[in-house]
């Protein structure tokens, strides 16, 4: 177990290795990415039991699927700095031939990546028959996975919260990365959510807040209160209440930097504010 | 020239089920989605048989090829059962990312395909589902002929790694191909010899050919009847050997011509033999209501289309 000092080191590299890859490229989502670090660090770090020694079947570990594929910058960085590939292919990132394509695929045999996603709405439905297989299987393993707010626009995902609930896939943990914010502006002005907590209540999930999903502490706290809550006929959900772009100022509370990269002055300031922890790749 | 014979008239979708139940019995990684069709797409033995591994998922389809997709991770081989319609169309997108990109071994199995579907009309009867799945990077594309032979490709698909979409139907029809055949995924199955003419058909159009040949033979005329079960990966091997031997082809399918077997035949002979060739297959239209047999005739899909297509083609070798 690290201490929460190391977690928050871990995090500021994560943010710098986000920043950094969407800058040389000029392109990818660092927002959301930025958001979901605390989230990404704590889930390899300290929550999922797994071997980075990777297999696609995934049988007697963790798994974890990305729904929302954009944020691929966080992803790629805590896969990397977990053990599942060099931290130097970070430098890779959407480059030709490259494994880590700008939405993760299983294509390019990238360890730590069991589903291609970016496509959105579809990440549910494939945790789910993973879980269900785990059942199957007799696998005591949990499944957990990570959705956009914005991304519940897609019905996809309201067949697969529906399915979960009525056939008790009690072995799947569901974040919701509730930021606000969707490429067109605040989700609140595109298409509202409307209460997210009373609709997965009713569609019959186990719904758990993490109310400042930027804080390492408590995101782990959440992440082991659901866990606690699996295993009960339930499908459990966390509402993860994060800021898009967190850690960089200008970044924070808008839309603007969901799929936008800094350019060379903007890089220098928001890495100024995220100094290098544990060695930039 | 040698007669088939119709053992007994069948429908395709019921050879999918017993191929399945045999599955359930013989392989145990072999599990079951449905989508609220399961007495359609004869599921049910295997649903009875085998519950802990049949997953009904009610009528939301993507949400089935989606779950498909991560039911293989852990080592399932998922069966999808839903009308053909419901089984591309509507979820394109979910097979493109979460099955055929993501390279997961998912069974997309699919009935009440093409015109044969009848008297439901044209919301329900795909003629575009082939060209969609055959233009996905990876996936095996399989159309069957008959009972048996749908049977054997349900059992064989199973021992296959990576996507496949198996079309079958609904109506009963001739069942014809042997009992016991060994369905080789990617080899087309020759029926008949000739030397005039070629026809290369796929799913009901298969008797249809044959029935063709049979006519063309009292007029003198020997059609090499070829069925291709498997439109992706085509046999091109067995298409080039039989159209260099007649010069000319005639290609018959449940479904448009645009994207389906034909156009994968045109391709195959335009840069490797180009060769005279009619299209036996809907023309960039929706059905309608009637019943099989007049949707058939209305829209030329049958041995009487098969004979005269054989005739013109041969004119312009």
């Amino acid at each position: 177990m690290a201490n929460t000092t190391q977690l928050e080191d871990f995090v500021t590299q994560v943010r710098r290795d986000i920043l950094r890859q969407v800058h040389k490229v000029n392109s990818g989502h660092p927002g959301g990415s930025l958001g979901c670090a605390e989230f990404f660090t704590a889930l390899y770090q300290e929550i999922m039991d797994y071997t980075t020694d990777f297999t696609m079947d995934g049988k007697n570990e963790d798994l974890f699927f990305l729904s929302n594929g954009h944020i691929s910058p966080v992803f790629y960085s805590v896969l990397a700095r977990s053990g599942f590939f060099p931290v130097d292919e970070l430098n890779t990132f959407r480059l030709i031939d490259s494994r880590l394509q700008g939405h993760p695929t299983t294509h390019e045999n990238l360890p730590g990546v069991r589903i291609a996603s970016g496509s959105l709405g579809q990440g549910m439905s494939v945790a789910i028959g993973a879980a269900q297989t785990k059942k199957l299987n007799k696998d005591k393993h949990l499944v957990y996975s990570l959705h956009g707010d914005g991304e519940l626009q897609e019905g996809q995902n309201w067949e697969a919260i529906m399915y979960a609930a009525g056939n008790q896939v009690d072995n799947l943990i569901a974040t919701v990365d509730l930021n606000g914010q969707q490429i067109d502006g605040s989700t609140d002005r595109v298409l509202p959510l409307g209460n997210l907590k009373d609709k997965f209540e009713a569609f019959g999930w186990e719904v758990l807040e993490v109310e400042n999903g930027n804080n390492i502490t408590e995101v782990i706290q959440g992440l082991q209160n659901a866990k606690e809550k699996t295993g009960q006929g339930k499908p459990v959900c966390i509402l993860l209440h994060t800021v898009m772009g967190n850690g960089v100022d200008f970044m924070m509370h808008t839309h603007e930097w969901h799929g936008k990269a800094p350019n060379d002055e903007q890089l220098e300031k928001a890495l100024e504010q995220n100094p290098e922890t544990l060695g930039d790749y | 020239m040698k007669k088939y014979i119709d053992t007994g008239k069948k429908d395709t979708r019921s050879g999918f089920g017993a191929g399945l139940e045999e599955l359930g019995k013989k392989n145990e990684n072999v599990v079951a989605l449905c989508a609220d069709l399961t007495g359609s797409l004869k599921m049910d033995a295997f649903k009875n048989n085998h519950p802990e591994r049949f997953f009904q998922v009610g009528i939301a389809e993507a949400n089935m090829i989606g779950m498909a997709a991560g039911m293989t991770i852990g080592g399932k081989i998922p069966f999808t059962g839903t009308f053909a319609n419901f089984s591309t169309g509507r979820v394109y997108d979910q097979i493109r990312q979460s099955v055929a990109y993501s390279g997961k071994n998912v069974k997309i199995c699919a009935s009440h395909a093409g015109l044969t579907l009848g008297e439901d009309g044209a919301t329900h009867q795909i003629l575009e589902d082939l060209g969609l799945m055959k233009m996905l990077p990876g996936m095996t594309v399989i159309n069957t002929c008959d009972y048996n032979q749908t049977k054997a490709a349900t059992l064989a698909i199973a021992e296959h790694d990576g996507p496949v979409y198996l079309r079958f139907g609904r109506p009963k029809v001739a069942n014809f191909t042997p009992e016991d055949q060994n369905f080789e995924i990617g080899k087309a199955v020759q029926l008949t010899e000739g030397n005039d003419v070629t026809i290369i058909a796929t799913g009901h159009l298969v008797w249809e050919a044959l029935q063709a040949a049979e006519t063309l033979a009292e007029e003198g005329i020997t059609a090499e009847v070829i069925n291709i079960h498997t439109i992706k990966p085509l046999d091109a091997d067995a298409i080039l050997a039989s159209v260099k031997k007649t010069g000319c082809v005639v290609t018959a399918e449940e479904h448009n011509y645009l994207g389906g077997l034909g156009e994968s035949v045109a391709r195959v002979l335009s840069t490797e033999h180009p060769s005279p060739q009619e299209f036996i297959a809907t023309k960039d239209t929706f059905g309608e209501s009637g019943t099989p047999e007049q949707l058939m005739e209305k829209y030329g899909l049958n041995a009487k289309s098969i004979v005269a297509a054989s005739k013109k083609v041969m004119q312009r070798k």
